[in-house]
């Protein structure tokens, strides 16, 4: 009973942490929802200069999905947009993994000279920021007349070593003995990888997936370096720099840019979790 | 002998074709930088040239000062409140719940929530409305040195989940068997917390501060796609500095500050390579 009384304010606290990080989510999920009238008292504050402030209440007066229809129906744009989106975002996956499982499974699996230095660059080069290889990866792109095409995005984050060092860590747990005894069984490298490093190290793999595929649907810095046809844009610059005017469509378009990534998230939360963990801490 | 080293060479295949991306995009590319910052736009050896003009750029050094203050305030407060954050939920119920929420930020891409941040921040949105109503005077979110505060809000916003994650992670892993003798020989709560919790996590307090500091190099999306290529001075960060540079094409200064940027970075991987070690006792 004295517990109780003493977890009853913790849990307050925490009811209070929680709506104050949910609540911008909650406005983003809600607003577009609403008619252009009611919206009219959230939207012009912004770019107007009447002195009022934008204000919002929680329930809708009539709740409505023009915005959706307008953006779905008459923006054929958006459509071009998400599209690049999707593409940039699955090519990178695909070619990802195709790319950093044998490296990881290298990595591994294998003792060469001269691995552990070339890991070591895997992981410095995993953890600097996308700024200071701008400059060279510009260069690059440019010699190799990519710039300004969707491949500009694509062929950059293939090579990423994240991947390959999140995907190893799930491949280091794979008992030695087991991979040996199956080469003594007559397999082969590769269908040692297929049968026992694939299976066994899924959810480093699938880690993989569900962290790259949130950074890359919110990536920014790199469409915004080497692309400059807008028609090229993903949605994650896309959106952001519509005009002002036509707020509630962007709020339409921003609520389905959220749901990939909603969706993501809830199926993928514990490889997400697992990831993070994988990814800062030795186990 | 043959056989010894052809099964030196058989991790090759696996290798390589990763390999040959990485030193394409990533590995000579750098090198091409460093020697960059080197020489001057004629291709001429400058010595230390470009570094001397990028130290003195005013530009580079609001942004170095603006980044330095930036991490040394987020840091201590991201890592204090999920500190704190974690040492309650570790006693609760209904956890996965509570850090679903928490977590769910890192997910939700920046560009869905703009229109939020706009909403909730411009000199007539909502957070001012109600500063006025309460008889305040309006706050200039976004065009004041309060926009370095938005940022820090938006950092934390972001990151607490991540960094919660990691703290219990590691509380996870301190015996319970320790903690439960503490508290029948009558330690406090505050007493396990102080005197066995914090010193068993001191490998994860240093990783979690290593991470916590290259992660806050994201912060840019925010604070580019709400304020723009040139925001308030108080939140003009070194990634407005190479983006600037980068449109302005300011090759030799950018090779150079790329190069002091890396510099930092490394030593910052190499600290967190020692914490991996350490863990591993």
């Amino acid at each position: 009973m004295k517990k109780n009384m003493r977890t009853l304010p913790v849990y307050a606290v925490f009811a209070l942490i929680c709506a104050a990080v949910i609540f911008p989510v909650l406005i983003a999920v809600l607003l577009p929802f609403r008619g252009n009238d009611e919206l009219r008292a959230t939207l012009d504050p912004l770019t107007g200069s009447d002195g009022s402030y934008s204000s919002f209440g929680i329930v809708a007066q009539y709740p409505t999905l023009d915005n959706f229809r307008d953006l779905l129906i008459f923006t054929p744009d958006f459509y071009k947009v998400f599209w690049n989106s999707v593409l940039i975002v699955v090519s990178i996956l695909v070619f990802q993994l195709l790319v950093a499982i044998p490296s990881a499974w290298a990595f591994a699996r294998f003792d060469f000279r001269g691995k552990k230095l070339l890991f070591d660059l895997y992981v410095i080069f995993m953890l600097v920021p996308f700024q200071v290889t701008m400059l060279s990866d510009h260069i690059i792109l440019d010699r190799l007349g990519l710039l300004n095409t969707r491949l500009a995005v694509i062929i950059p984050a293939v090579f990423s070593t994240f991947p390959v060092f999140l995907i190893y860590r799930g491949f280091a747990d794979i008992p030695r003995d087991i991979a040996d005894s199956a080469r003594i069984d007559g397999a082969n490298e590769w269908e040692v990888l297929r049968y026992i490093g694939l299976p066994l190290g899924r959810s480093g793999i699938l880690s993989c997936v569900v962290i790259c595929f949130l950074d890359m649907w919110n990536m920014v810095e790199q469409p915004l370096a080497f692309i400059q046809d807008k028609a090229l844009y993903p949605l994650s610059i896309y959106l952001p720099m519509l005009d002002m005017g036509l707020g509630a469509l962007m709020l339409a378009a921003a609520v389905i840019t959220l749901i990939p990534a909603a969706f993501v998230f809830i199926i993928g939360q514990d490889h997400l979790e697992q990831g993070i963990i994988a990814s800062a801490l030795k186990e | 002998m043959m056989t010894a080293r052809k099964q030196n060479l058989r991790y090759l295949p696996f290798l390589l074709p990763g390999l040959i991306g990485v030193s394409v995009f990533r590995l000579l590319p750098f090198a091409d930088s460093i020697k960059r910052s080197f020489v001057t736009g004629g291709g001429r050896f400058s010595g230390l040239g470009n570094y001397e003009t990028t130290i003195n750029n005013e530009a580079f050094r609001l942004a170095v000062r603006n980044t330095t203050l930036f991490t040394a305030v987020c840091l201590p407060l991201l890592i204090g409140i999920s500190f704190i954050i974690s040492c309650a939920l570790c006693r609760m119920k209904y956890i996965r719940l509570i850090r679903t929420i928490l977590l769910f930020p890192l997910a939700a891409p920046t560009a869905a929530l703009v229109m939020v941040w706009r909403i909730l921040f411009s000199d007539h949105g909502y957070i001012n409305g109600i500063v006025t109503s309460l008889g305040g005077g309006e706050i200039h979110f976004l065009t004041s040195g309060a926009a370095f505060w938005v940022l820090v809000g938006s950092y934390i916003w972001k990151n607490l989940g991540y960094t919660v994650i990691l703290w219990m992670t590691g509380m996870a892993g301190i015996p319970t068997s320790i903690t439960e003798a503490a508290r029948i020989d009558g330690a406090r709560e505050m007493q396990i917390i102080t005197r066995i919790i914090m010193p068993n996590l001191r490998p994860t307090l240093y990783t979690i501060t290593i991470i916590s500091f290259l992660n806050s190099f994201k912060v840019f999306r925010e604070a580019y796609l709400v304020a723009g290529a040139y925001p308030h001075r108080s939140i003009y960060l070194l990634q407005h500095l190479f983006n600037n540079w980068f449109t302005g094409l300011d090759l030799q200064k950018m090779a150079a500050a790329s190069v002091l940027v890396f510099s930092v970075i490394l030593v910052a991987a190499t600290l967190l390579r020692k914490a991996w070690d350490k863990e591993e006792i």
